[in-house]
């Protein structure tokens, strides 16, 4: 085959596998039939029908403040984690700790699910906290996985940093906690952000381990998605989801555009 | 060329036993896990020296320096810095500065936030801070760049804000871990003589880390040698040059020719050895610690040494010896000969070259005869 047309056919195809089926997702969003496959002109009465359902925009809130809150203490935790693993090579149960915090990124979802709930139905019947399920077990269940993935970014840029540069401010005459905030801290920033944004999403994606560790009158947006496309699809789904792609593709591009500009930065200093 | 720090003979403090010293390194010696980085080193450096710590990588130079600086402590052994015991200060508390390597410099802050960050640290008011900041700028001649980040300057910028920027809290001493090794030859040299002159200009006391001998050479006040974790040498440079101590320090320091001989007479006024590898007897015009019958090495270096077709005139037959011209390597405004020996053994010899294009030079495969005076070579017992 030659060159010239081998890339730009592989190109298409790439590209369409990828964003076909979201393409004919945002289509049919507008579209006026009640039946999710049938075309019957240009409307946007979804959007307005899901704006009048408190069901899913209660959902929707929901999951926005679980993954908001997931994916800051998973970064709080993740760095610090990243810090401990990347700035000290010799501690006791370094190994270990090292092998197990990528742990969740590899178990099965259904597993990590059920072992959280076990931990939180053991945890009330001899601690008495947390009380039921809900809100808060959902979010420590999803700072636990997120946490891996944030160790994992974090860890990869500050394995990158220059150590001379920390021992420089050190040597200027500032503490190590002034060091890590001053210079440690703003260096390793585009990774913090990127984490955070993984956490934000991986927290606002999840549907299985939710769906263990959530309780009565704590049904996230996933949940209520699945549920309702049991009972057959329903158009407002399609506007929502929409709505969804269009804020995370915002996100990154504003993600990947901050990236860039530091990265290039780093690289050229 | 630099021009070393000038120092009157009566001021070189090292040579006045009472001078008390401002740094005192007592038998540091510092192990990672089982290997020896510095074994048993003491050594003591005056107030406004320029202090070259040479050797090559692995000898253990880079290690003391972090020692001084604070970075890795001891094993065992002190370190005083201005009569102060500083084994347990922490680097930010010692009034000590570095330039590293790598220049360090923080890449999210501009150049004038690069030097004034460890003057905010001694919470130095903000009026005072612009203008110290401004008189580094001016000091490194970098009065325009105060707002580029370090990615915008290059590599002789950057090593100039480095510079500045461990200069800026006024320290007592300065540790620079080869200043100029990321710099090209040109401005390497550039470099080195204003390096120099701030030294002298501020009269800090610097302790530079190279393992350029060149750099070494001109900078330095004094010179300590490194070999595998231990001082091998410490003189002036003239003296490390001119007189080394021992093989290892003749044969890094410069290039230098090194054969076996055996002592055959030992008087006060006189030693004379004989070298079969050389093929001669080698006369030394001064007394020398060594027995009769002892084997010891002689040094010399190619330029003691001169050439010629007639056999020259020599006392008692000692210090001449004959062979034949392998390859001549020509530097322009010096020539190496190097030369094959009746015994196999090669030796190099340099010749400036004082004539231009001179027809009757010395060539290829001549047979020549070398002779040195009785003072030009070191001779080596370790």
């Amino acid at each position: 085959m030659r060159r010239g047309l081998f890339l730009p056919i592989a190109a298409t195809l790439g590209f369409a596998f990828l964003y076909l089926p979201i393409i004919s997702l945002v289509v049919f969003s507008f579209n006026e039939s009640d039946l999710v496959t049938v075309w019957s002109g240009f409307s946007t009465k979804w959007y307005g029908k899901l704006f009048a359902d408190e069901q899913m925009l209660g959902a929707a809130w929901l999951s926005l403040r679980i993954a908001f809150f997931s994916a800051t203490f998973a970064l709080v935790l993740g760095t610090l984690c990243a810090v401990a693993l990347v700035r000290f090579k010799r501690f006791r149960g370094r190994t270990v700790l090292a092998g197990t915090v990528s742990a969740p990124l590899v178990m099965p979802d259904v597993i990590t699910g059920l072992a959280m709930l076990l931990l939180f139905v053991g945890m009330e019947s001899v601690l008495g906290w947390p009380a039921g399920r809900g809100i808060v077990t959902i979010i420590i269940a999803h700072t636990t996985f997120c946490m891996a993935y944030i160790t994992v970014v974090v860890q990869s840029r500050l394995s990158d940093l220059d150590l001379s540069l920390e021992e420089a401010a050190m040597d200027l005459g500032a503490t190590p906690f002034r060091v890590f905030f001053d210079i440690t801290l703003p260096i390793i920033a585009p990774a913090l952000v990127s984490g955070w944004l993984l956490g934000f999403t991986l927290s606002l994606d999840d549907l299985v381990i939710a769906s263990f560790v959530s309780g009565p009158g704590s049904s996230t947006l996933p949940m209520v998605i699945f549920s309702k496309i049991k009972l057959g699809v329903s158009p407002d789904v399609n506007a929502l989801a929409t709505i969804i792609i269009g804020v995370v593709a915002l996100g990154v591009v504003a993600a990947t555009i901050i990236g860039l500009r530091s990265s290039s930065k780093v690289k050229r200093a | 060329m630099a021009k070393k720090p000038q120092l009157a003979i009566d001021t070189r403090p090292w040579r006045d036993p009472s001078a008390k010293p401002f740094v005192r390194i007592r038998n540091v010696s510092k192990k990672f896990g089982d290997v020896s980085a510095v074994h048993e080193v003491s050594l003591d450096i005056y107030k406004s020296e320029l202090f070259c710590l040479l050797g090559g990588s692995g000898s253990g130079k880079s290690t003391l320096l972090r020692m001084l600086a604070g970075f890795e402590q001891p094993t065992s052994g002190t370190i005083e810095i201005d009569g102060q015991d500083m084994t347990a200060v922490p680097p930010y508390q010692r009034p000590v500065n570095m330039m590293f390597q790598s220049y360090a410099l923080f890449p999210h802050m501009n150049v004038e936030q690069n030097i004034a960050y460890g003057l905010k640290r001694d919470n130095m008011p903000r009026s005072e801070i612009g203008d110290r900041v401004a008189e580094l700028l001016s000091l490194v001649k970098l009065q325009d760049y105060g707002k580029r980040k370090p990615n915008q300057l290059s590599g002789g910028q950057r090593q100039r804000v480095a510079l500045a920027r461990s200069l800026a809290k006024r320290p007592k001493l300065l540790l620079l871990d080869e200043p100029l090794g990321a710099l090209d030859k040109k401005l390497r040299e550039e470099t080195q003589f204003e390096l120099v002159k701030i030294q002298e200009s501020l009269g800090v006391t610097f302790i530079v880390v190279t393992h350029d001998q060149e750099e070494a050479m001109t900078l330095a006040t004094r010179i300590g040698v490194m070999n595998q974790g231990e001082i091998a040498m410490i003189g002036e440079p003239h003296d490390i040059y001119e007189f080394p101590n021992s093989r290892f320090v003749a044969s890094f320091i410069g290039s230098a020719n090194m054969v076996e001989g055996i002592v055959t007479e030992d008087e006060p006024d006189h030693v004379r050895i004989r070298s079969p590898e050389l093929g001669c007897d080698i006369y030394v015009g001064h007394g020398v610690d060594c027995a009769p019958d002892q084997i010891l090495w002689w040094a010399i270096r190619p330029e003691k040494m001169a050439l010629s077709r007639e056999k020259p005139e020599t006392l008692n037959g000692a210090n001449v010896t004959k062979g034949v011209v392998e390859d001549i390597g020509y530097l322009g405004d010096m020539s190496v000969y190097q030369l094959l020996l009746d015994s196999g053994k090669r030796i190099r010899v340099s010749q400036t070259n004082t004539a231009r294009g001179n027809p009757d030079a010395i060539t290829w495969e001549e047979q020549v005869y070398v002779t040195w005076g009785d003072s030009s070579g070191s001779v080596l017992t370790v």
